[in-house]
């Protein structure tokens, strides 16, 4: 979950609204304290922008995050070389720095990895670089990292933070979500004289609540994929039960002869099951086929196809395949079709009197 | 072998019919029989119920010793494939089966490995002379080779009684002697019981006795041993 500061939106205390909200430590020691129930490690973060990088004759012009070890967790980041921001960094407020993947590439275009215990200037302060981490192309992370507390002295910033991130467990539902967001606004509005109902002193962005709504939302269209495919299927049932009645009527002279020179009814019965389902599965396993054709085109065209968003690019459709636990279960769905297609004109063979089949003389 | 006691028989239609009007009967093993009577007379309803194809109403049925009476279809099945041979009409052979398949068809029912199936069924086709037709489907073969085939079949599960209805009824004057001469050879040197029924006298004629049927009664019974009942049926002109 990320806190950030906002704008208040009511009036409280004599305070006019429209009155911007800073951050500052004690909300962090807030979130630690009082909700240590659900929160896990906190990360506190605070940017300054517009900072200058130079190696030797490179310089680049970037933002610099101040951040906690925490925030490599938190936000997934790799790394590709060296270490991230560690908790002696923080405590000591060593002069340390974490370079993206392209800021290393454009400092030393050749061996960016060699960076690595190397010092660059920023503005006026020499930085030892300790890692490199690996640029996601999502466009955020985009930032180099110092340590927190360096970067508050360096850049006078008092108490000051701009982001509080944490990670929280024990909000399983929605509404646990939401009533915990609620209390948390409530307890970090009061530190700052805003109205402890106000919605927009605080920001909260929850990540966890997002993937939940992301989740439902592909659990919906999977959910409608199948229904559809199981009325397609329920189509396809019909359709072979048809056929297979059919049959049964253009045969019945000849289950007759076989239920006269001694087949039981639940041969018969089992002769034209055996049938249904191996018309099934036959044109099943065709359309499973057409399937994996139709994947492996999908791989040969857009699979290696990037959309451009501008600000990165993102494979959409990698590696699209119909697995063997797929197949398999096409394979168990068919039978039961199958059977379930030849119940009905099974059931009907197998009463045919032999008499009145062989009475029936073309 | 066969023991029929006051076999009664109605249909219940639009308009009940009393086919078979308590029909008492006795057939000997190693009989060579036909049932004679005109179309409606209740024969194919009669051999129908020797069949275990219908159900009776009323009497008692016995089949070598073997109470038939209202039997559950699954036993009527198994008594089939054990007991009787047919022998039909228009010969009632599967069209998508070659012959050799066809011969095969009430072993497979039996249960009988297919090794063993299909050289009991190429040793009936031989004795049939049908071996070189093993392998065609009925529709490339004659009339009289689909009902030799038919035979072969009735007889491949050695029943105890073969049943024929109209065995001649599709077949041309030439090849309805062949076939009955068959028969003829089969009851007297395997001593197969066999009952024919009939409406050609010529067909009857074959046999050692005949049974005639009227409206349901059994009206006389002949012993036909030098074979002239019939004034057609003298040197084998049939039809």
């Amino acid at each position: 979950m990320s806190v950030g500061g906002g704008t208040t939106s009511k009036e409280y205390k004599g305070l006019k609204e429209g009155r911007p909200i800073q951050l500052q430590d004690k909300d962090i020691n807030s979130t630690r304290q009082k909700f240590a129930a659900n929160v896990d490690s906190i990360d506190a973060q605070i940017s300054h922008s517009g900072v200058t990088i130079t190696y030797g004759e490179n310089y680049l012009s970037t933002e610099i995050d101040g951040v906690s070890p925490m925030h490599a967790r938190i936000n997934k980041i790799e790394m590709l070389h060296g270490r991230f921001i560690n908790d002696v960094d923080n405590s000591q407020q060593r002069k340390v720095i974490v370079l993206n993947e392209d800021q290393a590439k454009e400092l030393n275009e050749h061996d960016p990895a060699a960076l690595v215990g190397q010092y660059v200037k920023m503005d006026s302060l020499a930085f030892r670089v300790v890692g490199i981490t690996q640029s996601d192309q999502t466009g955020m992370n985009a930032s180099a990292y110092l340590p927190f507390f360096t970067l508050r002295i360096i850049y006078q910033m008092g108490d000051k933070v701009d982001n509080i991130n944490f990670s929280f467990h024990g909000l399983q539902t929605e509404a646990d979500n939401e009533a915990f967001e609620k209390r948390y606004k409530a307890t970090l509005n009061a530190n700052h004289d805003a109205a402890p109902d106000d919605e927009d002193a605080v920001w909260i962005w929850n990540r966890f609540t997002q993937a939940m709504q992301m989740n439902m939302g592909m659990g919906i269209i999977r959910k409608a994929l199948w229904i559809i495919g199981l009325f397609t299927l329920m189509s396809g049932i019909v359709g072979v039960s048809n056929i297979m009645l059919i049959t049964v009527k253009e045969r019945t002279r000849e289950f007759g002869i076989r239920k006269a020179i001694g087949a039981t009814p639940a041969s018969i019965l089992r002769l034209i099951i055996i049938e249904s389902i191996i018309i099934t599965t036959f044109f099943g396993y065709i359309g499973m086929l057409c399937g994996i054709a139709a994947n492996e085109y999908m791989d040969a065209t857009i699979g290696h196809e990037q959309v451009d968003a501008g600000l990165f690019k993102a494979t959409m459709f990698l590696n699209p395949t119909v697995g063997f636990d797929v197949c398999i279960e096409a394979l168990v769905v068919m039978v039961v079709a199958g059977t379930l297609a030849g119940l009905i004109p099974a059931r009907k063979a197998a009463r045919i009197r032999p008499i009145e089949a062989l009475n029936n003389v073309e | 072998m066969i023991h029929l006691h006051d076999i009664n028989k109605t249909y219940f239609g639009a308009q009940p019919l009393h086919v078979l009007k308590g029909i008492s009967l006795d057939i000997e093993e190693g009989e060579f029989v036909s049932i004679m009577g005109a179309s409606g007379s209740g024969k194919s309803t009669l051999l129908n119920i020797l069949g275990i194809l219908d159900n009776y109403d009323s009497g008692e049925y016995v089949l070598d010793g073997t109470l038939i009476k209202d039997l559950s279809e699954r036993r009527a099945t198994e008594y089939r494939n054990h007991f009787i041979g047919f022998i039909f009409q228009s010969f009632n052979l599967i069209g998508f089966k070659t012959a050799v398949e066809n011969v095969e068809l009430p072993l497979f029912y039996q249960g009988v490995s297919r090794r063993k199936r299909h050289k009991m069924a190429l040793e009936y086709l031989e004795r049939l002379d049908l071996l070189p037709w093993a392998d065609h489907y009925p529709n490339e073969m004659s009339g009289g080779q689909k009902q030799r085939v038919a035979i072969a079949r009735a007889l491949i599960a050695n029943p105890k009684v073969i049943l024929a209805d109209e065995p001649t009824g599709a077949l041309d004057s030439k090849t309805s002697v062949e076939v009955m001469a068959l028969l003829k050879s089969l009851n007297e040197e395997e001593h197969k019981t066999i009952v024919v029924v009939t409406h050609e006298s010529g067909v009857a004629n074959e046999t050692n006795k005949i049974i005639h049927i009227k409206d349901g009664r059994i009206g006389k019974i002949e012993e036909n041993l030098d074979h002239h009942a019939s004034p057609f049926g003298i040197n084998g002109v049939m039809k």
